[in-house]
């Protein structure tokens, strides 16, 4: 391979691609396929052909027809299974089946558009022909992401056709190790994975280490609930992750690259193999590269699905073969990783901005985002707000922007906008903080939030509304540290699991006025005494609510009462005595005797008694029976 | 020069000399920083964050990782420590059983003395686990998960330093257990039963199997005659246990011990020593004279026995026939009680005390029960016998010294210093030169095999022919040697294999050390011992010579065989049930047995057994079979293997099942 040939695969495709008449892109990510993508793909495929259409599914000569291609996460996960049609962008949502006949007769026969497929403007009505035209993708800076959903993930030609592989020849052919590392190091780029560590200076360490043999590690074993951006580039533009592992080769002086993927993400493994076969097979990677210049060999490997594999120590060991558990540092991957070898770990999205930094130089990728933290971050945007899925912004959007304009507004439980009423944002997954109302216009980069002691983490943000109970989602975040922890260190293991019936205690009403400050001592050694990350940011969820929620905590130990009445435990149930007009019903409907009273008189609950199943609730037509 | 390392530990101006890590550096200062987790000859794990300390600029830091930089100031008893410290400890016993008065781990456990150290006056945490079944199931070891704090301890020290790997994690978080492969017990793994686990445990969590009130009861019963054999390497190690010095040879207060206890003979092991020198010298010199297979490998160890029998079984031939000490002694000491009517072999109790664990288990061998039941019948650890005699209430210091009764309480230097890694080798050239060149005077000090490596090797010319001679102390290193002589990078004339670091006196059953000088003190003991006696050499003991010419005749005679050596066998085969697959309902069943080892998987073993299972059912003769899958009949070359009801047919194929088959139908009719 070599520049020219690249240029050349670049134009063949392109000439391929203006015969062409229409194209079909089908949002095959993982949340559009569950949704029924692939019915409406193979539907399209029968209809067209059926119609007579020439249906091109591989665009590997040239000729008219109708290009029909999969796609990657396209992003607006909660619209799906989201169909576009090229030229013009215009992209379908909630597409089913039946659908399928009348969007060919719109707007593949004709130019048209089929209006009650569009968005539309929840705020003005108005529809969205355009994919630029929704908010959702507007307010978006898509760059990582921006093939991703573009383009047919399998299609090498048309990675390299969107200026793919460009970089990685520059830095293979004509920049040397030193260079590589001083653009990265420049541009600011720092790791996706959540420790925000600078790339180029990880790199450099590694180049500096005298090894014949040395690893570049992509570290796809995302874990944290919620979380699928790494899911979705990877699904989405794999080769945007090998031409980043290439240029980090090159860069540090590598014979062979791991992708760690994890065991949950078959699509994912499935697109990432397929690809390193193609970028072999067109001497990309593997033996011979780019005409004998570089020879670097990329492993997919599968991950058993331990969330601690994703720290960079527990990971190697995984790769060894051995139990995935850290180990102390130092020694740092960076001298001794992989098979004692250096090794340097990156995250998924950080290597897929490599080719970005690389082929439009140090000086454009900082002009985006802030000071210290530059270009652009994704986020997988969950919870209780309308526009949910996956997006892209320069650091340094607030959080109103982000919940406002992009996700359009906070939902109330049965999904009723509810404007920005919301309790709190817990960014970073299981490993950062919450951030409330008055982190509404921060700056959201590596610094202001590990600030309020929250972290970018991966980039899992779960938007919470007013009936959340921030005490059960500390609990919750625990029950999965704890589940997930290698119980290799003591602080971690015993640590975890403690603080986790220290909140089961608050939550179901066995906690008293030394549980708290228990809490938080324990949660402070956890914090410091751990041995790796997973331990370390463990308490995190705990040590931010108890900060800006303690009294929902005080409230549940001291009164028993859980003030969102999300804990069941604590649910007491009784009967407002002015809507209660005596019928007798409740007490008839409940399984252990616990309603008494007098016919036409307010009826009583002895919560001694009651089970809190709720058949009660369930039987008064006068909503007389309440919790609380 | 280079200039050596500075550093501040609590504002004192400290010198880094080789140590290796800031954890080693605070130690030699003088402070003793808390671990569970590290030992300075297994690799560093990073666990228990007890050595955490305070790094200006670096913050806490767990001092075992942290390599000494010039000029680090270091706190090691700020406020911060001590808290974490001490809710570690917490959240230990949170997770322990805390049976402490019970527990025979209750004088030296870690995790006791901690709790103590660190003030910690209340578990404000809840027990949330379950009990969890205690494994019972070997000869030599108890493993409590209930009491084990995960340290691995155990985990790395039976991988790296042992190079078996019987024990692992399973299970993650706070579900996570050290544990044999797929949850089975001790026995049915490939424990040697070294016990170098237990050496390093700071809980209960694996002990030896105590033999103790089995003794008691022995010589509480006015039928019995009980007698003791001592082991060299104990008399160096148990005063550790009552305060005394590591080395300090305490025999005298053992044996006064042993006979306040209430036995009735008290000889030394270490005569069988002196009679194993003679057997196995001799077996030696005559390997080479009859050019048989070298190296030969000694057999004093039962864990390298086991170790050799599971890992090198084309090797056993190699190992000396000769049982060792221990088992000598039984053998013998039943033998001549029964014969001069001091007791019937049947009444006889013969107690073993040892630094080993193993020993437990090769007491056990079926190769040493005899018609009248086991040659020993029970072995105490060093541990155990300190346990009795605080038990007895006896103040072991200052008890007045007492001699072994005769004649099997004799010994020259050689078989004292069997307890130290080298030693067998040294007694044995000690005899092999005077009987080779005929000389008697000569230095009976052989240097060259003495000292602490793991793997030492000495060239002996012997009359013109150049013996090579290897020393080795810990498994790991044998394997090492072992593959080094397989491979045919190194020759050997004569092996000796001891499974504990230092030899015997580094055994699982001694008192637990500080570190790896613990046991060179306790060797330095034993050279000692050695010096002060009169005689050094075991050819020069009386009473072994009076033996030959009263009982065995000769070395290696036919009496000798039968009294003193044994035999060893293949133990590849995975441990465990074997499958059924098709059982009879028929009085009169034939039994086949198919191999599903790896070697006669891959050969067809699964399709045979398939298509002999279907020729049975179609011909309606399922209720005259029991079918079985085992794992390795240990013949991989010739498989798949079969037993036919007793036969092995090797090369199976169906066409030789159905004519075994028919054979035996037509022999029936």
């Amino acid at each position: 391979m070599n520049k020219v040939k690249l240029e050349g695969i670049r134009d063949g495709y392109n000439k391929r691609f203006d015969c062409i008449d229409k194209r079909i892109i089908i949002c095959a990510g993982t949340g559009c396929v569950a949704n029924g993508a692939m019915g409406i793909y193979d539907e399209f495929i029968r209809q067209l052909d059926e119609a007579g259409i020439n249906v091109i599914v591989e665009l590997d000569k040239e000729e008219e027809g109708t290009l029909v291609s999969k796609s990657g996460c396209q992003g607006f996960c909660q619209m799906g299974p989201l169909v576009t049609i090229i030229p013009g962008k215009t992209m379908y949502t909630k597409v089913r089946v039946s659908d399928v006949s009348e969007i060919i007769e719109t707007s593949i026969l004709k130019d048209g558009t089929v209006e009650r497929l569009i968005y539309r403007n929840i705020e003005t009505g108005e529809g969205c022909p355009s994919v630029d035209d929704i908010p959702f993708y507007k307010k978006q800076s898509r760059t990582v992401l921006k093939n991703c959903g573009l383009m047919d993930p399998s299609d090498i030609d048309e990675y390299i056709a969107r200026g793919g592989y460009f970089a990685a020849e520059k830095a293979v052919a004509s920049m040397s190790s030193e260079e590589i590392c001083k653009v990265v190091k420049e541009s600011g780029l720092r790791g996706r994975g959540g420790g925000g560590f600078p790339t180029g200076t990880k790199w450099e360490l590694a180049m500096k280490e005298n090894s014949a043999d040395k690893y570049i590690i992509c570290n796809g074993d995302e874990g944290d609930p919620g979380a699928f951006m790494d899911r979705s580039i990877m699904e989405g533009n794999p080769h945007s992750v090998i031409e980043g592992m290439l240029i980090a080769a090159r860069a540090v002086g590598a014979n062979a690259g791991y992708v760690y993927v994890r065991m949950e993400y078959p699509l994912a493994v499935a697109r990432m193999k397929a690809a390193v076969r193609k970028a072999e097979e067109y001497g990309i990677i593997g033996e011979g590269a780019f005409e004998d210049r570089i020879d670097f060999k990329i492993t997919v490997m599968e991950g058993a699905g331990a969330f601690v594999c994703g720290e960079e120590t527990a990971l190697i060991a995984s790769i060894e073969g051995k139990r995935g558990m850290p180990s102390p540092k130092p020694p740092y991957p960076s001298t001794s990783g992989l098979f004692g070898k250096p090794t340097v770990i990156n995250n998924v999205e950080t290597l897929a901005t490599i080719p970005i930094v690389l082929g439009n130089g140090a000086g454009e990728f900082m002009n985006t985002g802030t000071e210290r933290s530059r270009g652009t971050k994704t986020f997988a945007l969950t919870g209780h707000v309308r526009n949910t899925g996956l997006i892209e912004v320069p650091f340094g959007t607030t959080l109103r922007e982000i919940i406002v304009d992009i996700a359009g507004g906070v939902v109330d439980n049965d999904g009723n906008p509810c404007g920005v009423d919301f309790k709190a944002v817990q960014i970073g997954g299981p490993s950062g903080g919450c951030l409330t109302k008055e982190h509404l216009d921060l700056p959201l980069d590596y610094e202001s939030l590990k600030s309020v002691g929250a972290m970018v983490g991966s980039g899992g943000l779960v938007v919470m509304n007013q009936q959340t109970c921030m005490v059960g989602i500390a609990r919750f975040f625990m029950k999965f540290t704890q589940n997930e922890s290698c119980g290799k260190c003591i602080v971690c293991r015993e640590g975890t699991k403690q603080m986790l019936a220290l909140l089961d205690d608050i939550t179901e009403g066995r906690a008293d006025e030394t549980t708290i400050p228990l809490l938080s001592e324990l949660a402070g050694v956890v914090k410091v005494g751990s041995l790796c990350g997973l331990g370390k940011s463990a308490p995190n969820p705990v040590l931010s609510s108890l900060e800006f929620f303690k009294d929902e905590y005080i409230e549940h130990v001291v009164n028993k009462r859980c003030p969102t009445g999300s804990c069941k435990a604590l649910a007491r149930y009784m009967i407002i005595e002015e809507k209660c007009k005596g019928c007798g019903l409740c007490a008839r409907k409940c399984p252990v005797d616990a309603i008494t009273g007098e016919k036409g008189m307010a009826y009583r609950i002895d919560a001694d008694k009651c089970i809190k199943c709720g058949a009660c609730i369930e039987a008064c037509r006068l909503s007389a029976v309440a919790m609380g | 020069m280079k200039m050596k390392k500075r550093i501040y530990i609590d504002n004192i101006e400290t010198t880094v000399n080789d140590e290796r890590n800031l954890l080693e550096v605070i130690r030699a200062a003088g402070i003793d920083i808390p671990t569970f987790c590290y030992h300075s000859e297994i690799s560093i794990y990073g666990a228990c964050r007890l050595c955490m300390v305070e790094v200006d600029g670096k913050g806490l830091v767990p001092s075992c990782s942290t390599i000494p930089e010039d000029g680090m100031r270091v706190r090691t008893n700020t406020a911060e420590i001590r808290k974490m410290r001490k809710m570690i400890v917490e959240l230990t016993l949170a997770s322990h059983d805390m049976s402490c008065p019970t527990c025979a781990k209750s004088a030296d456990c870690k995790l006791q003395d901690l709790a103590r150290r660190m003030g910690v006056d209340e578990v404000r945490f809840k027990k949330r686990a379950p009990k969890k079944p205690i494994d019972r199931a070997s000869e030599s070891l108890v493993r409590d998960p209930n009491k084990c704090v995960l340290c691995g301890d155990c985990v790395r020290v039976c991988d790296e330093v042992q190079g078996i790997g019987a024990i692992d994690f399973a299970f993650r978080g706070s579900e996570s257990t050290v544990t044999p492969c797929f949850g089975k017990n001790l026995d049915k793994v490939e424990c040697v039963y070294c016990g170098q686990c237990v050496r390093v445990c700071p809980t209960g969590a694996i002990l030896p199997k105590s033999h103790i009130s089995e003794v008691w009861e022995a010589i509480n019963d006015p039928e019995l005659t009980v007698v003791a054999q001592l082991a060299p390497a104990v008399r160096v190690a148990i005063g550790e246990s009552f305060g005394l010095e590591p080395g300090t040879n305490s025999t005298g207060q053992i044996v006064a011990a042993l006979r306040k206890m209430g036995f009735d003979k008290v000889y030394d092991t270490s005569f069988a020593a002196d009679l194993t020198i003679m057997e196995e010298t001799n077996e030696f010199l005559g390997r080479i004279e009859n050019g048989n297979k070298m190296p030969m490998f000694t057999s004093c160890c039962p864990g390298w026995v086991k170790f050799a029998e599971q890992y090198y079984p084309e090797y056993l031939d190699n190992i000396s026939t000769c049982a060792s000490p221990q088992q000598m002694f039984g053998s013998l000491c039943k033998k001549t009680y029964q014969r001069s009517g001091a007791s019937s072999a049947e009444k006889l109790r013969v107690v073993s005390i040892m630094p080993c664990t193993a020993k437990k288990f090769e007491a056990a061998r079926p190769e040493f029960t005899k018609e009248y039941g086991r040659d020993v019948d029970y072995v105490l650890t060093t541990r155990e016998l300190a346990l009795m005699i605080e038990e007895s209430g006896l103040r072991f210091p200052s008890l007045a010294p007492d001699s072994f009764d005769m004649p099997f309480g004799f010994k020259t230097g050689g078989g004292v210093i069997f307890g130290s890694s080298g030693g067998v080798t040294e007694a044995v050239l000690r005899y092999a030169v005077e009987k080779v060149t005929g000389e008697t005077n000569f230095g009976y000090v052989f240097e060259s095999v003495r000292g602490n490596k793991g793997i030492k090797s000495a060239i002996v010319d012997l009359s013109g022919n150049k013996l090579r001679f290897g020393i080795v102390m810990g498994l790991g290193n044998a394997r090492k040697l072992m593959e080094s002589i397989k491979s045919g990078e190194e020759h050997y004339d004569f092996v000796e294999v001891m499974a504990c670091p230092g030899g015997c006196v580094g055994g699982g059953g001694q008192p637990v050390p500080e570190n790896m000088e613990t046991t060179v003190r306790r060797s330095r003991g034993l050279y000692e011992n050695d010096r002060m006696l009169q005689l050094h050499k075991s050819q020069e003991n009386p009473y072994v010579s009076e033996l030959y010419d009263k009982l065995l005749v000769s070395p290696n005679s036919h009496m000798a065989h039968e009294l003193l050596h044994t035999s060893y066998k293949p133990r590849q085969r995975t441990e465990g049930d074997d499958v059924s697959i098709l059982s009879g309902q028929a009085d009169d069943r034939t039994e086949i047995t198919f191999c599903f080892g790896t070697g006669c998987f891959v050969k067809g073993a699964q399709e045979l057994l398939k298509e002999t299972v279907d020729f049975i059912r179609e011909a309606d003769i399922a209720d005259s079979f029991d079918i079985k899958a085992t794992f390795c009949h240990e013949n991989c070359s010739r498989g798949p293997v079969v037993d036919y009801d007793g036969e092995m047919i090797e090369k199976c194929t169906f066409d030789k099942i159905v004519s075994r088959m028919s054979a035996v139908r037509a022999g029936k009719e």
